[in-house]
């Protein structure tokens, strides 16, 4: 035999469109050549948090210059509510608005400095009405976006009794802007019969389709949307982009000519949400030894005005409010309040990060009453058996019905011995988190630097550094069981060359560049034979968004399936050209190899198999098994499986100033059988300094008013160069296969944004190191938050002197 | 010369209509259909529209690129220059080795910041004086990139900078000769005038006193691209070489010209103005390397910012402002530049010439400090510049202490000073002084920082500048430092 093991998957890879992004090429929506007669769409946003609209008048902006026309609620001709869960968002206000930037009209005009024009001469009036600025302010009027969610198992207060250590309080994390360097774009195009075409940033052309299609009171399939690539996402584009989708149709509808949307920075950041603030009350109980008992979290989300996807991005909080971590008896209850803000929205992590914080705070607390080291109090934790834990005191006491099994069909007392049955009564099965741990903590040399820095903090009066230690567990697939589900298109021409078409979008993620590997792969051809074409949803109909990780794992599986399907058709001819029977044949490198060395070209049997009327096009389907959840009870398998990963961060923070950097970090991180190592490591990379961001200097602050003060770089500070560690190591996990996953591989999406938290871990120790006692650190660790924090630990460390002198 | 002249991308272009004030990244993208620049902000905060100029004019011995961003500069202010983009880089089909570098090193993701990174790097390949990794970051954190974490970014520059490859960009370079500046266009009302010589300044001056003055306008052209005014009429200062450059007037003081960039301010600080060392430790963090190739120091007084970074430090070492008009020249201590919040001494028919700053005595304690969330590109929370004489007996002869960001303007704080002065420069005595800086300022909440915070960094810094200058009396900033007071570890 030949060698013919050339796959794409598992080896170094460069972003499919690399060269594009190099040399400028690569275009985006505003960067498509403008056709003839286009105007520019203008959204114009409420100046008031909450208020009637009392009066709305053109005239005056229908006479700048330029000015087209200018739209209102009454011009939509279709439904003007849209929504991805509830349709109670309107395009454009009707009586009320309910947000800064909530949009009030469009202005079309011939450019975008006329329809500022338009903008300015516009009058709208506002009667200001009462406003809800914060999730306080909302729990008091009882302002419920849905109705709240519960979780609950065993005795939580019979626990609490038991505990030796209780700890109690409060944690907010902030909101976070997207910032995705391409701000939202839609260019559409109005067709014959009223069909429509639009280019849109998005990363749910069919999310856009329909609400295009509801707005303009059409049928689907009179709408094409199609994504060239976007510019940055991170969940920004996944609902929010419907709306300015919907405002260019309209005006196209209304005008019969190309309308382009696209925001500028102020007003993308004005208008659109953002990571949900989180506020949460916490109490737990855990033993001597640091582990848990029980936790209670009441847990809320600032939904902003709408719905969104707020209820679903509250269950992730819920879902990973116990992190990597067995707890054995626990109630959560979720609230999602109404707040007069921007509604908010996913962002790379869809809640996780928000509730995983809430017990790395009760953990890093815990630690600090107990004296333990950050790391150790988290590995006496995870799920999973601790050999070295065993111990009549650390029997696992949790009064379970007898005889009540899982929705699987397991044990539950079992799995509570066993200590790996989540909140949400799913197994978690083999969890990797103590092999991580070990692995990653010989790795960054822990114990040996943990010493080193406590000899130089005390040495230092002023700066001291801080070793901090995060593990995370996050859960693979859309917990809307019903979006588990892609396709795939796959077109190979007479020539070889193959179009590959599948219903994920292109963010900078990679995804194009692993499907084309996959699909290379499957068929046996170069990655050179394969272009993957712009997401469109008249390649692949009813797309899920390309959110929650999901985009390799569901659109890779798809992909396989039109491939080895399109691979399988034209075997026997390659079998009879080859004089071999068909299980010799191997497709691999752009040709079928027989036995002796024979071989045909890809491009030669494909010609072949066209003159032989074999069918050269195949679809591809997939939506992943056994999975369900069932929110009425809080019960279920919502995952498909679990991702995992580990970070040491070290940082160095002066007690002056409260300025801090991140000296060193090490990852470790659990993407099973890597499809392209390169391309996940950069997602690795990304994802953490991302989390680090939210964690640190990205700090969104509103006026009395309920205005965003904070909308652009210039006053909201993500991660610069600077902010990225000198020693930045990141390491792949091995032998790390994962089950019925495309080739063993895991997703890697959103899970590393949590490992940013380590960056909180580290920065308490550092200003422990100040004084004595527990650490109040805000988030977010701003300079000024971490010099509150390190005033209040030099206080003490002056009481305890003054007591020690008596 | 009302017609706008360039080269872009070695392709001459000429222009007759173009609005002057519109910006360069509108003109390429709008009008010359290059789209491979891109906005991502309009506020010259992200780098995405990050685009190269030849400057020949600055030092015509030693030509060199320049970053901008393009999304704040006016068309004219590259007027007889040669701009690159994105898409001039490739050579007969090869990539540029700053394209290569970042295919290799997967240093994109979505690719959006990408050739504003590129062109970042372009500028680093070329550059003779890197020497140093955090040279690297200064060179390239005027460029966000929300996806990668910049780690394969810092690799690929660091491929490339300072390799100076032998190629056109490199000939070109050589070959640059100063360019012809000047560019009149002006019409009843409106005017964009950039004048060559301080004789035509002032007779632009006269014709036009309603004419706002511009430099490098990395503030002024927010007014355009943030809240959309229109500027009718600007007298651009940029073509006036007497305005610009670094020497040491008859007197021994240093003197600074106002249009001098804060790059060449850089430079010269590692150069003939090594004994301000308070200087570069402020512009190490003052803004990009982009932002710094356009603003300069004049720019940054006048705009009377109570956080322009460069008045505490300058005020600290006792530097004064020349004020000059046709009429004639006035000096005055920078201090008293600054009459309220953005309001300046400078009256009708003057322009801030220069920066006279004096040697500072030998054993003088002296340093610069700039807190802000973020450490680079970012405005300041709190900017302090700090200046402390002391006698043979130890005791406070002359003392400075100049704080931004605590009040309307920047400005001294006198109560503090008075508490130290004639004392023995002590920690005793610092302490004892530092409650008098309550009374010197009353600071601000916003969302920069607290009035606390501000409180609480002001006297901390005081603090931090007795302990820092304890061991070494002018410190540099260290490479990576993690906060903007050094304090060495105690043995």
């Amino acid at each position: 035999m030949t060698e013919v093991s050339q796959s794409p998957l598992g080896r170094p890879a460069v972003h499919e469109s690399a060269l594009g992004h190099v040399t400028g090429s690569a275009r985006y929506v505003d960067d498509l050549p403008e056709p003839a007669g286009m105007l520019h769409g203008l959204p114009v946003g409420s100046p008031v948090a909450r208020g009637r609209l009392v009066a709305r008048r053109a005239e005056r902006a229908l006479a700048v210059p330029g000015v087209h026309a200018v739209l209102f609620a009454a011009d939509v001709p279709g439904h003007n509510r849209i929504g991805p869960i509830v349709h109670d968002e309107p395009l454009l206000a009707e009586d009320e608005v309910f947000a800064e930037g909530q949009v009030v009209a469009l202005v079309l005009g011939d450019s975008v400095a006329a329809c500022r024009a338009g903008a300015k001469a516009l009058e709208l009036e506002f009667e200001e009405l009462p406003a809800i600025l914060t999730i306080a302010e909302a729990l008091e009027a009882g302002s419920l976006l849905a109705p709240p969610h519960e979780m609950r198992r065993g005795d939580v207060a019979g626990a609490m009794a038991r505990a030796a250590v209780i700890v109690e309080g409060e944690l907010h994390t902030g909101g976070q802007d997207h910032f995705y360097l391409e701000t939202q774009a839609t260019l559409a195009f109005p067709g014959e019969n009223d069909t429509l075409h639009l280019e849109s940033s998005t990363q749910h052309p069919t999310e856009v389709q329909v609400a295009c299609a509801e707005v303009l009171g059409c049928a689907r399939n009179q709408i094409v949307v199609s994504v060239p690539r976007m510019g940055g996402a991170f969940g920004g584009k996944e609902s929010q982009a419907s709306q300015f989708a919907a405002l260019a149709a309209l005006g196209a509808r209304h005008t019969g000519r190309p309308v382009k949307v696209w925001l500028s920075r102020d007003l993308d950041m004005t208008m659109t949400g953002k990571r949900h603030p989180f506020w949460s009350r916490y109490r737990a109980g855990l033993d001597a030894r640091g582990r848990l008992l029980a936790l209670e979290v009441e847990l809320v989300a600032d939904g902003g005005w709408s719905v969104d996807l707020s209820p679903a991005i509250l269950d992730r909080g819920m879902f990973h409010l116990d992190n990597g971590y067995f707890v054995p008896n626990l109630r959560f209850v979720g609230k999602a309040v109404r707040t007069n803000k921007a509604s908010n929205t996913a962002f790379r992590g869809f809640g996780g990060p928000q509730g995983m914080a809430v017990i790395e705070e009760v953990l890093s607390r815990a630690a600090e009453r107990l004296g333990l080291d950050p790391a150790e109090i988290r590995r006496r934790n995870y799920y999973g058996d601790c050999p070295d834990e065993h111990g009549p005191e650390n029997m696992v006491d949790v009064p379970v019905p007898d005889g009540e099994q899982t929705s699987a069909g397991a044990s539950v007392i079992s799995l509570v011995r066993a200590r790996c049955l989540t909140p949400y009564y799913q197994e978690v099965p083999h969890c990797r988190l103590p092999r991580i741990h070990a692995e990653l903590l010989a790795r960054c040399d822990w114990e040996a630097r943990r010493a080193e820095i406590a000899a130089w903090n005390a040495r230092s009066p002023w700066q001291k550094r801080g070793l901090g230690f995060m593990p995370v567990k996050f859960g693979i697939s859309f917990t809307n069981t019903m979006l588990n589900q892609a396709g795939a298109l796959v077109l190979v021409y007479a020539d070889g060359s193959v179009q590959l078409n599948h219903g994920g979008t292109e963010m900078g993620q990679g995804l194009h560049t692993k499907m084309v590997a996959v699909c290379a792969h499957e068929l046996g051809v170069t990655t050179a034979q394969v272009r993957c074409m712009a997401t469109a949803t008249d390649k692949v109909p009813n797309t899920s968004a390309t959110a929650a990780s999901s985009g390799s794992d569901l659109n890779g599986m798809a992909v396989q399936a039109a491939c080895a399907e399109l691979r399988e058709r034209v075997r026997p001819l390659a079998a009879e050209l080859l004089g071999t029977g068909p299980e010799a044949v191997q497709f691999a490198g752009g040709a079928a190899h027989g036995p002796g060395g024979r071989s045909v070209q890809w491009s030669d049997l494909a010609k072949t198999a066209w003159m032989r009327r074999i069918s050269l096009s195949a679809a591809g389907y997939y939506a992943t098994p056994n999975i369900a959840y069932d929110r009425t009870v809080g019960r279920g398998k919502p995952f498909h499986y679990f991702a995992y990963g580990a970070a040491a961060v070290e940082v160095e923070i002066s007690g002056l100033t409260g300025e801090h950097r991140i000296s060193r970090v090490d990852i470790l991180h659990d993407v099973g059988s890597s499809l392209l190592p390169t391309i996940d490591v950069g997602q690795i990379e990304g994802g953490f300094i991302q989390g680090v961001g939210w964690l640190t200097g990205e700090e969104l602050v509103w006026d009395a008013k309920g205005r965003l003060l904070t909308h652009g770089p210039s006053t909201y500070k993500i991660p610069a160069i600077g902010d990225c560690p000198a020693i930045f190591n990141v390491a792949l996990l091995e032998r790390a296969e994962q089950d019925s996953t495309i080739h063993g591989s895991k997703a890697v999406g959103e899970p590393p944004l949590m490992l940013g938290l380590g960056v909180v871990s580290a920065l308490r120790q550092a200003i422990a190191a100040f004084g004595p006692g527990e650490v109040e650190l805000g988030i977010p660790c701003t300079p000024e938050a971490i010099l509150r924090a390190v005033v209040k630990q030099r206080a003490a460390a002056v009481t305890r002197a003054a007591d020690a002198a008596e | 010369m009302s017609i706008l002249r360039f080269h872009l991308n070695d392709r001459p272009i000429e222009d007759a209509e173009v609005p002057p004030t519109t910006t360069l990244l509108n003109y390429l993208r709008q009008r010359a259909h290059l789209t491979g620049t891109k906005e991502g902000c309009a506020e010259g905060d992200c780098g995405a529209c990050t685009v190269v100029v030849l400057d020949a004019e600055t030092d015509p011995a030693a030509p060199r690129f320049r970053a901008v961003n393009a999304c704040l500069m006016f068309v004219p202010m590259v007027q007889g220059r040669r701009v690159y983009t994105i898409e001039g880089l490739r050579q007969n089909g090869a990539l540029h080795p700053a394209q290569a570098a970042m295919v290799e090193r997967l240093g994109s993701q979505c690719g959006y910041c990408t050739p504003g990174v590129v062109m970042a790097a372009f500028e680093a390949c070329y550059r003779e004086d890197l020497h140093e990794p955090w040279q690297l970051d200064d060179q390239m954190c005027g460029n966000l990139c929300r996806c990668t974490g910049y780690r394969p970014i810092r690799d690929a520059v660091h491929m490339v900078a300072g390799t100076c490859p032998e190629d056109l960009f490199k000939r070109r370079r050589a070959e640059a000769t100063p360019a012809a500046l000047e560019f009149v266009r002006a019409s009843a009302g409106r005017c964009y005038m950039q004048p060559t010589s301080l004789a035509a300044l002032w007779a632009a001056i006269a014709e036009r006193p309603q004419a706002r003055l511009v430099c490098g306008g990395t503030d002024l052209a927010l007014l355009v691209t943030q809240r959309y005014q229109d500027l009718p009429e600007l007298i651009a200062l940029e073509g006036v070489p007497e305005l610009r450059g670094v020497g040491r007037a008859a007197d021994g003081w240093f003197e600074i010209g106002a249009t001098t960039t804060l790059t060449d301010l850089e430079a010269a600080c590692m150069g003939p103005l090594r004994p301000l060392t308070p200087l570069l430790r402020i512009l190490r963090y003052f803004a990009s390397r982009q932002i710094k190739h356009r603003a300069t120091v004049g720019g940054n007084l006048c705009n009377a910012s109570p956080i322009g970074d460069l008045a505490p430090a300058l005020i600290a070492l006792g530097a004064q402002v020349v004020l000059r008009s046709a009429a004639g020249a006035r000096t005055l201590p920078l201090e008293q530049f600054f009459l309220a919040y953005r309001k300046t001494a400078l009256q009708p028919g003057e322009v801030l010439a220069a920066v006279r700053v004096p040697e500072p005595s030998p054993g003088a304690r002296m340093a610069a400090y700039k807190v802000s969330k973020r450490r680079e590109l970012d405005i300041s929370a709190v900017a302090a510049g700090l200046y402390v004489e002391t006698c043979p007996e130890g005791l406070v002869t002359e003392v400075r202490a100049a704080f931004g960001g605590m009040a309307a303007t920047p400005a001294r704080a006198r109560g503090l000073e008075a508490a130290l002065r004639g004392k023995p420069w002590t920690e005793a005595t610092v302490e004892a002084a530092l409650p008098a800086l309550a009374g010197d300022f009353k600071p601000m909440t916003d969302h920069r920082g607290s009035a606390w915070f501000r409180g609480q960094v002001a006297e901390n810094l005081v603090r931090g500048f007795y302990l820092e200058t304890a061991a070494t009396p002018r410190p540099d900033l260290p490479p990576r430092p993690a906060a903007t007071v050094r304090l060495e570890v105690v043995p």
